[in-house]
């Protein structure tokens, strides 16, 4: 079938017109990227994340003061641009304008890193199993089935108490907990590439099923994970958060967003700004998150819209 | 039915064996024994004492006591509250928590189902845009932020509601804490409410409805909501299980002394026991939970078939 009519189908199902003579072939990563460009919510969501990022790496560069540093004479003193401390100071005197940003940055990179762990034990577990199918296969989503019913929260708590705080530790536990769900939709749609015809020409060929799976399947997968990770990061940046809510997460003087929001929760009442910075931009980062996965979601799976 | 429902018992089992058996020995690995303080033991009090709590046994041994103590309800003692068991901790703390969960998985539900009803109904209209933009607000604001946040407003700035406390069970202390947790559920409910809402609207069997000349109300409520339900009811077990989570950190902001108040202080405290047993009762619960739900799917979705 040649490319063109193709496109067109799909051009009418996503409610796109064109005009025949415009034609031009264009890829899966094409037409989501246009869908995706139409999406306001999702391209706020982007461009304010972008600019969230941008001033989180930047922004500590651009203040006199380092995350530790101790203002002894400006000690819970409020937002100012005079004094230098934009966002105001922390009890112990600490410029809290730096401490979100660096707050921000370990938040935004536990997110990332553990979501791309999340996703290489999802993508692995949930291939083999969809590839192999069989007695393996229900061994395996069996198994993925009992680990869904733990109180998985309540383990990593347990974890960070018997260990001590360790960032690596965050990782893995985070890490270890999201695999599931990637697990199970990567076997679903495996499950159903594996019938494609060119699979089928792969084996007729003799490729193994290791280069089948890296080669053929796993980049067929790409569209899924791509929706997927943007809807796993905010959880993790979450977990994180809600760990170092309760003051398991990184260690001081080092800080996340939530820990920084549990130290403004406590001084609330003389000292609000240390709650507000933090939260909002936590809250901020969340809803952007969320947006730019739903954007994706529409764009890459027109099947799945809402 | 009855083959499905014994079925489903015997699947539930391995969850819970794999639960205790991890409680078990993660409790195993816990630095410090319930013996631990500043003065050294004598070798022989020690001794007595290991036999006493049957440490002395073989490993395998200990676990089956363990998991025979546990059918029986018997969490074992306590390590730091020395005069009360962990069963005792967690019958004082539990029905406080419960009202906490009920009330914030009621209030998502009602609130969840009209508003995205609501949104649903009148769809791509300017109430639909406000619903769903204040559903994503309320997704992106994680409880422990909203919790502060609405203490700062209700109870420092306005004086309206107590900022913390049980005050002796009266609902004023109830609804903060209730209304924190229930947000973000009451959030997720309205968007999965709306999306397979409007799937349904949509459907064959509604317009033969509107043909028919039924009213729009009688279709919502008789026809419409009820396979408009079924992802709603899906999602009760998840939400759960992030009720219980969720209600960990809110019971420590509000200091309401709960069962996920017990937790972080036992952890903090090290009373291993406590926060096992703990782990175990709510692990069973979500289980349970889990099992209800999808009885209740079955029943309400015909296409399920009990195999």
């Amino acid at each position: 079938m040649p490319g063109w009519i193709r496109k067109l189908d799909m051009d009418e199902a996503l409610g796109i017109e064109t005009k025949q003579d415009q034609v031009v072939v264009r890829s899966l990563w094409g037409d989501a990227w246009r869908t995706l460009r139409r999406n306001r919510a999702a391209m706020t969501g982007a461009m304010l994340m972008a600019i969230i990022v941008l001033v989180v790496t930047v922004g500590p560069w651009f203040s006199q003061y380092a995350y530790d540093f101790t203002d002894w004479p400006n000690t819970s003193i409020g937002p100012s641009l005079g004094t230098g401390h934009f966002f105001g100071t922390d009890t112990l005197g600490r410029d809290l304008f730096v401490r979100t940003l660096y707050g921000g940055r370990i938040s935004l990179l536990v997110g990332v890193v553990a979501s791309v762990v999340s996703l290489l034990i999802g993508i692995s577990y949930g291939a083999t199993a969809g590839y192999f199918g069989g007695r393996l296969d229900a061994i395996m989503m069996r198994f993925v089935d009992i680990l869904y019913a733990m109180p998985f929260m309540f383990f990593v708590i347990l974890l960070m108490v018997f260990f001590g705080r360790n960032i690596l530790l965050i990782f893995v536990a985070i890490g270890a907990i999201n695999w599931l769900d990637m697990a199970r939709i990567v076997r679903g749609q495996t499950l159903s590439l594996k019938q494609r015809e060119f699979v089928e020409a792969a084996q007729a060929q003799g490729v193994g099923a290791l280069a089948i799976l890296v080669r053929h399947i796993v980049p067929n997968l790409l569209g899924v994970v791509a929706v997927y990770i943007t809807l796993t990061i905010p959880q993790v940046i979450l977990v994180e958060s809600f760990l170092s809510f309760l003051g398991l997460g990184v260690q001081e003087p080092m800080t996340s967003w939530g820990a920084l929001v549990k130290e403004g929760s406590e001084e609330m009442e003389t000292a609000p700004w240390m709650l507000l910075f933090p939260a909002f931009l936590l809250a901020t980062t969340l809803f952007c998150f969320n947006f730019i996965g739903d954007g994706m979601r529409d764009a890459l799976d027109p099947k799945d819209r809402q | 039915m009855l083959n499905y429902f014994v079925r489903r018992i015997l699947g539930a089992i391995p969850t819970l064996f794999v639960l205790m058996a991890l409680a078990f020995f993660l409790i195993r690995l816990a630095p410090g024994g319930p013996f631990d303080s500043e003065k050294v033991l004598l070798p022989e009090i020690e001794a007595n004492l290991r036999a006493a709590y049957h440490l002395d046994e073989p490993l395998y041994q200990q676990f089956a006591r363990y998991l025979g103590n546990l059918l029986q309800g018997d969490f074992g003692p306590s390590f730091q509250y020395r005069d009360l068991t962990v069963t005792e901790l967690i019958m004082t703390g539990f029905p406080i928590s419960l009202r906490l969960g009920a009330g914030a998985m009621a209030l998502a539900v009602i609130f969840g189902v009209l508003a995205g009803s609501v949104a649903a109904l009148w769809q791509n209209s300017r109430t639909d845009y406000t619903v769903m933009a204040v559903s994503m607000t309320g997704i992106s604001i994680p409880s422990f932020v909203m919790a502060p946040l609405l203490i700062l407003v209700f109870a420092v700035y306005l004086g309206w509601l107590p900022a913390g406390g049980l005050g002796g069970g009266s609902l004023r202390n109830m609804v903060l804490p209730v209304v924190s947790l229930a947000l973000p559920q009451i959030a997720y409910v309205a968007r999965l409410t709306r999306g397979s809402l409007i799937e349904i609207l949509r459907s064959n069997f509604i317009r033969t409805a509107k043909a028919q000349g039924l009213p729009m109300g009688k279709i919502l409520l008789v026809h419409a909501l009820k396979p408009a339900l079924l992802p709603v009811v899906s999602y009760l077990g998840p939400a759960t299980a992030a009720v219980i989570t969720g209600s960990v950190v809110i019971e420590q902001i509000f200091g309401i002394p709960g069962l996920g108040r017990f937790f972080v202080q036992g952890a903090l405290n090290r009373d291993y026991t406590l926060v096992m047993g703990i782990v175990v009762f709510y692990g069973t619960l979500i289980v349970v939970f889990n099992f209800l739900v999808d009885l209740a799917y079955a029943w309400l979705d015909p296409k399920v078939r009990y195999g």
